[in-house]
């Protein structure tokens, strides 16, 4: 018997929950590493051989490579992780929310100074006509 | 006897750290924000603690996901502020009652909650910043006005532990200070939150109205503060919200009948809603 999840209703949200954790742990790992020095110099050394050197799936090193960072948290990563991955490649945590609600970082900054994404027609998918 | 005698609720996030450590905290975007803690830096000079129980969470730097303690409670002599990929914020050296606090871990244990041990470990902005807001610009040769003793909790991988067990943690942490000997003055703080969501499509994501409930109720109805269930936090205030977990500790620290003595809410700071509670003992 599987364990419910009752967050799986919320729409435009990944609850990083020991699934996700798990599919995604490599790709974690990889972009944690970026938080130091040691990390950043040999990726930028040889980005494909230091991708390689974490055992992902080849749909998370291309996700990577393509700085798809919604892509990368279907994929199993969270945004605690992959935002070490924005900040080498010089993306704060604003502007990465920019890119990740396709609002770019200008208009998001904007929402956020008027008060941020109301909650209403928030809460469910169905609100968004999903599933 | 040690004694609680206050506990801080506060927002940790990072670009609070960076305004102050950069010098705009005047700037039109960030006044508003630090305005609210001018009460709260006057009261903690009136009323500096020996001891402050730290709680907050870790973002992947002393743990990333090789490792993920629930609660970890920081036993080493002194902690260093980590570099979280653009160097250690320039802040002081955070030093620890260790005594007290390996008091606590046993007491703690003991008394059912089973605590990760750290002997070593760096501590980033979840920590840092709550002390900035309280106690002002301090620089790296500086000293912080009191002892530190860090309590890490897990809030990265879901679930974080439930709102009720961090209540009950609450209660075992002021069992477990009451019955230290030395005549201690020891504060408790429960950091993070409020409202908002760092990650994907709703990125964003702020409900004032909730988080002030969420304060009014924390403040006079702790015991139902506690009962949220973590899908109400996570569908209302936000996926990164269920931080909000950890402020439940600090208020299951300090009494029932404890008495509030600041407040401050303002959106935005970054993505996220700061709100901040000041609670005396009574």
């Amino acid at each position: 018997m599987s364990m419910k999840k009752d967050y799986e209703d919320i729409p435009g949200t990944f609850v990083f929950d020991a699934d996700r954790s798990r599919e995604g742990y490599h790709l974690n790992q990889f972009c944690i590493s970026l938080g130091k020095q040691k990390g950043r110099d040999a990726y930028t050394a040889d980005p494909e051989a230091y991708l390689a050197s974490f055992p992902m799936t080849e749909d998370q090193r291309q996700a990577v490579r393509d700085q798809n960072w919604n892509r990368m948290l279907e994929l199993g990563g969270n945004v605690y992780y992959t935002a070490k991955l924005a900040a080498y490649h010089g993306i704060n945590f604003q502007g990465l929310a920019g890119l990740m609600t396709g609002m770019g970082r200008e208009e998001y900054r904007d929402m956020m100074l008027n008060g941020g994404r109301s909650i209403e027609g928030n809460r469910y998918k169905s609100e968004w006509g999903e599933e | 006897m040690a004694r609680i005698t206050a506990g801080v609720s506060c927002s940790h996030v990072p670009a609070i750290g960076v305004a102050m450590d950069t010098g705009i905290t005047d700037q039109p975007y960030w006044k508003p924000c630090f305005d609210g803690f001018v009460k709260s830096r006057e009261w903690m000079k009136e009323n500096t603690p020996d001891v402050i129980f730290l709680v907050y969470n870790d973002h992947c730097t002393a743990f990333d996901a090789s490792c993920i303690p629930t609660f970890a409670l920081g036993c080493a002599a002194e902690f260093q502020p980590a570099d979280e990929g653009w160097g250690p914020r320039p802040v002081p050296v955070v030093k620890n009652h260790q005594k007290l606090a390996s008091h606590i871990a046993q007491s703690l244990i003991l008394d059912e909650f089973d605590m990760t041990i750290m002997n070593e470990m760096d501590v980033d902005h979840g920590l840092t910043v709550p002390l900035s807001l309280m106690f002002g610009e301090h620089g790296v040769d500086d000293e912080w006005p009191c002892q530190v003793i860090p309590l890490a909790v897990n809030v990265v991988q879901y679930p974080a532990p439930t709102g009720n067990r961090c209540y009950n943690l609450g209660k075992a942490v002021a069992r477990a200070v009451e019955s230290y000997d030395e005549d201690l003055n020891v504060m408790v703080f429960g950091t993070g939150g409020m409202s908002h969501q760092l990650q994907y499509k709703r990125a964003g994501l702020i409900n004032p109205e909730w988080d002030k409930r969420f304060l009014d109720m924390l403040v006079n109805d702790p015991v139902a503060a506690s009962q949220i269930p973590h899908v109400e936090y996570l569908r209302e205030a936000g996926s990164e919200g269920v931080e909000m977990v950890m402020w439940h500790v600090m208020r299951g620290a300090l009494k029932e009948t404890a008495k509030e003595v600041h407040r401050h809410y303002h959106v935005p700071a970054s993505n996220t809603a700061v709100g901040h509670l000041i609670l005396e003992n009574v």
